[in-house]
């Protein structure tokens, strides 16, 4: 992709193509995703034509360059992109980021034109979507103990174990699967690989029944004897630990960015309600109690914003950005729960209940804090990445 | 040369509520939200999807209007438009653009192109004029097609099915002709990623009126502007007979 002298005034302004391509999904997401989004929640839904449709726009593989059949645009224009999507349906927006970052962030990272070819260019277009199995029952933040393993016999990988918590599961195409080759070099012994699915030997456990992102397939993928080519493996036999590590890290922009459209919706929302809401004989938008916490919600969400391009811009000029990546999910997953909550709060009683979108952002926004990295271990990454900076 | 020429014109988002100017003399458009206006987002559709089922080589976005018009215009190459022309009016003289001016703009244009096909939007959503197509096509001594719902090319001929007050009337006119584009022509497509990537590439002329030969002094001028007048309260009745009573006592029957 063409590398874009971004500065600092495009923290203030973004440049023009940036805001048409925003524009873009704004549209879409106003005209295609919140109309629809309260069914595909309370019916748990997958959106398979709106996928299709973003899949069309390049949507579903923003980063991914031109030859390969993606949109060819920077990681700026992703963290925009799914801001704008997740404004309108924070699932649809959850399957873009999953996409982008999770399934094809790796595999363009990490693999061999042959596998990129194979595993990305066809999900690029919206018709498959792929996801990222690395937690397991046992271990979510100590990513470092999976215990899935994978042996050769062969010119095979036999792989064995359980991954839970996998969104995207019950309608992906492929996955990315960390396992390990030898227990005995703990997290130096954990590989990378790519399964197709369905594929013998990968079966899906059921459908968790979620508080939020509803409209999102979550489930564990077990492994039993599943067997794939040698030429399955991503990247070089023991990376498998750092290429997770470096796959969250970007990540964190694409959740950051689903966290701030979450809460700019809830923010809109609140403000709509606040002008036409009459108590005390005013628009309730008149009183100071309400006025307060519109301010603190929109400073919320305009300084996650900020830290979430600045994160995205780093990452695009090659710079060091895993402080800042972590620092804009934790800014900004907070800032969606802070601002759901506040929002059902001005709602009052409307609040409650289903015919305002309120509900549905409160409980969307709560797993942001939770996946690809919970607010505690973003805290870890920030203090170290700090305590680095200023080792005597 | 067959060549297509869209016009598109920069206005007031439809969502944003319009509010008029505390000195009457127009609309707040000051840190306003501007979009294409829509029915011209259907114009560029038609004209691009020609394209694409290669009846025209080439399909030219025209705005005119200031600097920013040429936001317009780059939309509409993301939609898939080849090129731009950004013809520069600019302060008082954009103020008091109207059909009339835009429509001797296009004509001239659409002699220089040399365009076989000219599509417009039925009409904009700020003024509401329905002008521009008609006087385009006299200008230029074209046939029109106007209020198109549907739009075939037959050799050097269009055939147009217009929406009117009756129905549907269809028509036949003879290329170069001058379209309008009503809402059920089809529906315009979200300018994609990597259409817009491209559209970075594609080029947009700038000229003024004058080097078109245009004089676009206008020949009207807004008195006055002011807000609808506020909706008062119906009164409901319960019988057809107290209605018909009602409507005599008002003096409308």
């Amino acid at each position: 992709c063409p590398s874009l002298e971004l500065s600092f005034s495009s923290l203030a302004e973004l440049p023009e193509m940036h805001q048409m391509m925003r524009q873009t999904c704004r549209d879409y997401a106003d005209r295609e995703l919140a109309p629809i989004a309260g069914k595909l929640d309370k019916e748990h839904l997958f959106p398979a034509q709106q996928v299709h449709e973003l899949g069309s726009m390049g949507v579903m593989a923003v980063e991914v360059p031109e030859e390969l059949g993606g949109a060819g645009m920077d990681y700026l224009a992703y963290a925009l992109a799914v801001e704008e999507i997740s404004r309108g349906c924070g699932s649809t927006g959850c399957v873009v980021s999953v996409n982008n970052s999770l399934y094809i962030g790796p595999i363009l990272k990490f693999g061999t034109q042959e596998q990129k070819e194979q595993w990305i260019t066809p999900f690029t277009t919206g018709e498959k979507v792929g996801c990222f199995a690395l937690s397991e029952p046992g271990n979510g933040s100590d990513a470092g103990a999976a215990s899935t393993s994978a042996r050769q016999e062969g010119d095979e990988w036999v792989l064995n174990g359980t991954k839970a918590w996998i969104t995207n599961s019950w309608d992906a195409s492929a996955v990315v699967v960390f396992a390990s080759t030898d227990k005995s070099l703990k997290h130096k012994g954990i590989s990378a690989f790519l399964v197709p699915m369905p594929h013998p030997g990968l079966s899906l456990g059921k459908k968790e029944d979620k508080l939020g992102i509803r409209a999102t397939s979550t489930a564990n993928i077990i492994l039993d004897d599943c067997r794939i080519p040698l030429g399955n493996m991503l990247g070089s036999p023991g990376a498998g630990f750092k290429i997770a590590m470096q796959t969250l890290d970007s990540g964190r922009i694409g959740i950051a960015s689903q966290a701030l459209g979450i809460a700019q919706a809830a923010l809109d929302c609140a403000a709509d309600y606040a002008h036409k809401r009459t108590a005390f004989g005013a628009p309730i938008g008149k009183l100071q109690a309400v006025q307060f916490k519109l301010a603190d919600m929109a400073v919320a969400v305009e300084s996650a914003r900020l830290l979430t391009w600045k994160a995205a811009m780093l990452k695009d000029a090659k710079k060091p950005f895993t402080k800042e990546a972590a620092m804009a999910k934790l800014a900004a997953s907070e800032a969606a729960t802070f601002c759901s909550h506040q929002s059902i709060q001005v709602l009052g009683g409307m609040g409650y209940v289903t015919d305002m979108p309120a509900e549905r952002h409160y409980r969307d926004a709560r797993i942001t804090e939770i996946y690809e990295g919970t607010s505690e271990i973003q805290r870890l990454v920030i203090a170290g990445q700090l305590l680095k900076e200023n080792a005597p | 040369m067959s060549r297509v020429l869209v016009g598109v014109k920069r206005v007031i988002d439809y969502a944003v509520k319009v509010r008029v100017k505390p000195d009457h003399s127009g609309v707040v458009t000051d840190g306003v939200k501007h979009s294409m206006n829509p029915f011209c987002e259907i114009a560029v559709e038609e004209a691009v999807k020609l394209k694409e089922k290669k009846l025209f080589k080439e399909v030219v976005a025209v705005s005119c209007g200031p600097a920013q018009a040429t936001e317009t215009i780059r939309t509409a190459l993301a939609m898939g438009c080849d090129r731009g022309i950004h013809v520069e009016v600019t302060g008082k003289d954009y103020e008091s653009l109207g059909p009339l001016q835009v429509s001797k703009i296009f004509a001239a244009l659409a002699k220089k192109e040399e365009a076989s096909l000219v599509i417009l939007g039925k009409q904009a959503i700020d003024d509401d004029c329905n002008q521009t197509g008609q006087m385009t096509a006299a200008l230029l001594d074209w046939p029109q097609g106007t209020f198109a719902s549907e739009v075939e090319i037959e050799g050097d001929k269009v055939k147009v099915v217009r929406e009117i007050d009756g129905g549907l009337e269809t028509i036949k006119i003879n290329m170069p002709a001058v379209v309008t584009a009503d809402l059920r022509l089809n529906t315009p497509r979200y300018a994609t990623l990597p259409n817009i990537m491209k559209a970075k590439k594609k080029k947009i002329a700038n000229m003024k009126p004058a080097d078109l030969g245009v004089d676009i002094v206008s020949r009207l001028e807004v008195l006055r502007v002011d807000e609808p007048p506020t909706r008062l309260a119906g009164v409901k009745v319960e019988t057809v007979d107290d209605l018909v009573a009602k409507l005599k006592e008002s003096g409308t029957i």
